[in-house]
């Protein structure tokens, strides 16, 4: 190319791999690094400790009890939130049935795919927020007054089934997204293989278990590992919704909410880094191991 | 065809069924907004024993201007927008730049700053907090606005290079080369030439990075701390979040519930004018 490639490369690259570096790509290794010391805010004192943090961290009952929420979550929120989702963007994109031998959306989809992704806009923290009154524990909750119709007693939502109810906001965040996730793949599938299955007499429910699910085995893929990263954090949520933030009794404490009390409140510098270092490992390890099972049996299309 | 549509007919309850379903499902996403406005209007009385949904016995917008005035709610709107309008407009300038130089040059490690960028999608932002924290305070920008909009957009770069660098990929080399035989400097290139063109996609990033940092919540609560001076700084999240779970504010829920109306509100009007970019900028993110 012409004279002056490289000043121009370098002037435009200089601001941001610099702000990247300092921000992000540093304290990606200081974690590593200050995770191997015994560093409190109150001493300028950081003595190498090698991994003490590490076993510290394992012998914490408190770091296992997280742990055990983030696999409840792990496991729970993909499942029912890509079940919602495939079921919804199905009724979306052919619950409307056949004309012409084409699949059409039910009445109104257009609407439903509006308002369903509305949540996702809205910050984790005023969700949690209005969701105090849905779980409130009397009968100016939401819940609690919708189930007095059904003569269900007063349930202490957030007391008892904190995990449950932090759960239940999660999955109402995230269904919309994936809603038209699955309907944008659904809609990539070719038409030709429906209307053979059609022609064949099959019914939609057919359709949906033999055709439509194989077909978005990729798509459903990508929404586990980002449903379960999203396991992993919760952060927002716990803060601003549990009892006690983790609470009652550690009942619904999780990981990252550990790491922001040890380091920021805390001052424990070492330890909270350790803590941020396990909680990276735990997350790419499952992201690995949920995109690598399954690709021998990938459909081809 | 005929025996086709009789079947269809007998899936009638089906049909029925599942359109329940998806009316039920609208109406859990929109009641509880619905509630979060009206509950603006009522009592604390009417918010605590009342029946939820109940409608508030008068409107006297009075709650509003509590939020606003006595909750601080208006210091943390405008913060938040100043925060969101820097760093939204640094992550798009600086962001376009490395993309478009990453997407269109060759240079050599232009494959490595590629994949460092990019790397950054992979890491939660817990593994670096309490280190950020630190490197944040050694900096001298704990509890500025200048150190969490510089944070933002660091934070913010990799999404958003990954995806520009695929757009400006698919640009015609055309034009590019019509305007370079006509002297033009790789600069003006750039500006003029380039970022026009490459305007849909910087439309649906631009959106996407603004509800992006609006809604953040970890990044405020970590670098803005409280304290007299400190809280004047916070941001509209944190500060909601502040007033919910603090005792002392509980005598006034309907100011609450008017902070919440005054934050979601915005982003209700932005995503219904924006939604079919939002809808297809966040899911394409997903598929990458």
């Amino acid at each position: 190319m012409r004279q002056g490639k490289y000043p121009f490369v370098i002037g435009f690259l200089l601001a941001p791999v610099v702000l990247y570096s300092v921000f992000v790509l540093w304290p990606i290794f200081g974690a590593a690094q200050v995770s191997t010391m015994n560093w409190s805010g109150l001493s300028p004192k950081r003595d190498f400790v090698g991994l003490d943090n590490f076993s510290k961290l394992l012998a914490d009952d408190k770091v296992w009890l997280a742990a055990k929420h983030h696999v409840f979550l792990l496991v729970t929120l993909p499942v029912i939130t890509i079940a919602l989702a495939l079921f919804f963007a199905f009724l979306l994109n052919m619950g409307g049935g056949t004309r012409g031998g084409v699949m059409t959306g039910v009445w109104g989809s257009k609407f439903y795919r509006v308002v369903f992704f509305l949540p996702q806009v809205l910050a984790v923290v005023i969700v949690g927020v209005i969701f105090g009154r849905v779980y409130a524990p009397d009968g100016s909750g939401i819940l609690n007054r919708f189930l007095h119709v059904f003569g269900v007693k007063d349930v202490y939502w957030m007391a008892d089934y904190g995990l449950w109810a932090i759960l239940g906001v999660l999955v109402w965040q995230a269904v919309g997204f994936y809603v038209v996730l699955f309907a944008a793949g659904m809609s990539s599938i070719p038409g030709e293989i429906y209307e053979a299955a059609v022609m064949d007499g099959a019914s939609r429910i057919t359709i949906f278990f033999r055709v439509t699910i194989p077909m978005l085995k990729e798509t459903v893929k990508v929404a586990w590992v980002y449903l379960g990263i999203l396991a992993m954090d919760a952060f927002a949520l716990v803060m601003v919704l549990t009892i006690d933030q983790g609470g009652p009794d550690g009942a619904t404490s999780v990981l990252p909410v550990q790491i922001y009390q040890a380091g920021i409140l805390k001052s424990q510098y070492g330890y909270a880094s350790a803590l941020g270092v396990a909680l990276a490992v735990f997350t790419i390890i499952f992201a690995v191991l949920s995109l690598r099972g399954g690709k021998r049996d990938a459909i081809e299309h | 065809m005929a025996t086709i549509t009789e079947k269809q007919r007998s899936f009638g309850i089906l049909n029925k069924l599942s359109h329940v379903a998806l009316v039920v499902w609208a109406i859990l996403i929109i009641y509880p907004l619905i509630f979060t406005f009206l509950a603006a209007f009522k009592s604390n009385t009417e918010i605590f024993v009342g029946n939820p949904f109940a409608l508030p016995s008068n409107y006297d917008w009075s709650s509003f201007a509590r939020a606003w005035n006595e909750a601080h709610i208006g210091r943390y709107f405008t913060n938040s927008v100043i925060v969101v309008l820097f760093s939204t407009a640094g992550t798009m300038l600086l962001g376009a730049m490395a993309a478009y130089v990453l997407a269109r040059y060759e240079f050599i490690g232009n494959r490595f700053i590629y994949f460092l960028f990019i790397a950054g999608l992979a890491f939660p932002v817990f593994l670096t907090l309490t280190p950020l924290y630190l490197v944040v305070e050694q900096l001298g920008l704990l509890g500025t606005h200048f150190g969490l909009i510089l944070v933002y957009i660091a934070y913010s770069l990799p999404f958003t290079i990954f995806f520009l660098t695929a757009f400006f990929k698919t640009l015609p080399n055309a034009v590019a080369e019509a305007a370079m035989i006509d002297g033009a400097s790789h600069t003006r290139l750039f500006f003029r030439v380039m970022m026009p063109m490459a305007k849909p996609g910087l439309v649906s990033i631009t959106i996407f990075n603004i509800i992006g940092q609006w809604n953040q919540y970890v990044l405020p609560v970590s670098l803005l701390p409280g304290g007299e001076e400190g809280e004047k700084k916070w941001l509209l999240t944190q500060g909601i979040a502040a007033i919910s779970t603090s005792a002392g504010y509980q005598a006034d829920w309907p100011a609450l519930f008017a902070a919440l109306s005054i934050a979601i509100i915005p982003m209700i009007i932005v995503y219904t004018i924006f939604q079919r970019q939002i809808q297809s900028g966040l899911t394409a993110g997903a598929v990458k």
